[in-house]
């Protein structure tokens, strides 16, 4: 089995006003070193490893659903996973 | 003329919508499950206001591989008048009927006002029946509706003259006050704002009443006229 973990943000140039308001809360806790704060989302699949091409079919799965290539980006890590 | 209203799990203005083209407007309407696989028998679809599939992963981001949708293509690609409001913008966007996507108001609130909007084409078989320029009441109620496209798409619609409303007063950050969107063809349109909240002054404004009589004008001069 794969354990693929996929992360989700929103691309550079798209506000991210909730990301704002996390860094305003932030810095009222006087943490003034944080510079920005951007809010993503983090999904892990557990695919078969019988899969024939895995990192087409994740990146087609990131493209047609997890993401919206419109105003995110994505990326991924793959861990193989042996089966209990 | 028939119409079908589309009903998601978590669709919320599908009785509004219903009501609005059924009583108001005096045309025929029918309530469509999602799993739905033939609209052949309607004549213009409307995708409702709500939380199609609680808004799981992003706004109408699973509602866009229900059966119905792929019927809800066809029927665009017939030329068929296909109107999104709120939820069903932010499912028209996802659909890739129409440009852009949809991010969190600017004010991270849910905003549930009347807003003014002008009506910035009205050339449209949705919006023939405004005066260009007209400045109409409809409500908002939406937590994202903050329009956004590149710069390209943006230019791409203001020279083709596919924005058919702006805010007067942009409550939700959308780039260019944009409010509803027509695709190319100019048989889609997405808006935020509920035409179908606003279709008797005894809801406040009866301002949206006259985009359903546009949809109706525009299908009589094509299919009973000509017939």
């Amino acid at each position: 089995m794969y354990k693929v973990k996929v992360f989700v943000t929103l691309k550079e140039s798209v506000l991210d006003p909730q990301g704002s308001a996390v860094k305003g809360s932030l810095h009222r806790m006087e943490y003034n070193e944080v510079q920005d704060v951007r809010i993503g989302k983090y999904l892990e699949l557990t695919i078969e490893d019988s899969v024939q091409d895995l990192d087409k079919s994740v990146r087609e799965m990131c493209e047609k659903l997890l993401s919206n290539p419109v105003i995110e980006d994505y990326r991924y890590e793959v861990e193989e996973v042996v089966a209990k | 003329m028939r119409f079908a209203v589309i009903v998601f799990p978590g669709s919320n203005c599908d009785i509004d919508m219903f009501h609005a083209v059924k009583d108001e407007l005096g045309a025929e309407a029918e309530y469509v499950w999602h799993d739905e696989e033939n609209l052949d028998r309607f004549d213009g679809i409307l995708l409702p206001g709500g939380f199609s599939y609680g808004d799981y992963l992003r706004t109408g981001a699973i509602a866009q591989f229900s059966n119905v949708m792929d019927e809800v293509k066809k029927a665009a690609q017939a030329g068929k008048p296909v109107l999104g409001v709120c939820n069903g913008f932010q499912i028209l966007l996802e659909t890739g009927l129409l440009p852009g996507a949809m991010r969190r108001n600017e004010s991270l609130k849910f905003i549930c006002q009347p807003e003014t909007l002008n009506v910035v084409n009205n050339e449209t078989m949705f919006s023939s029946s405004y005066e260009k320029d007209e400045e109409i009441v409809i409500p908002i109620a939406h937590g994202e509706g903050n329009y956004y496209c590149d710069e390209e798409t943006l230019k791409q619609l203001e020279e083709e003259n596919r924005i058919i409303f702006r805010y007067k007063n942009n409550p939700n950050g959308s780039i260019s006050d944009i409010a509803g969107i027509i695709n190319a063809k100019g048989n889609v349109l997405g808006m935020m704002p509920h035409p179908e909240r606003a279709v008797s002054e005894l809801l406040g404004s009866a301002d949206g009443l006259k985009l359903f009589q546009s949809i109706v004008k525009s299908w009589r001069e094509n299919h009973v006229l000509s017939s």
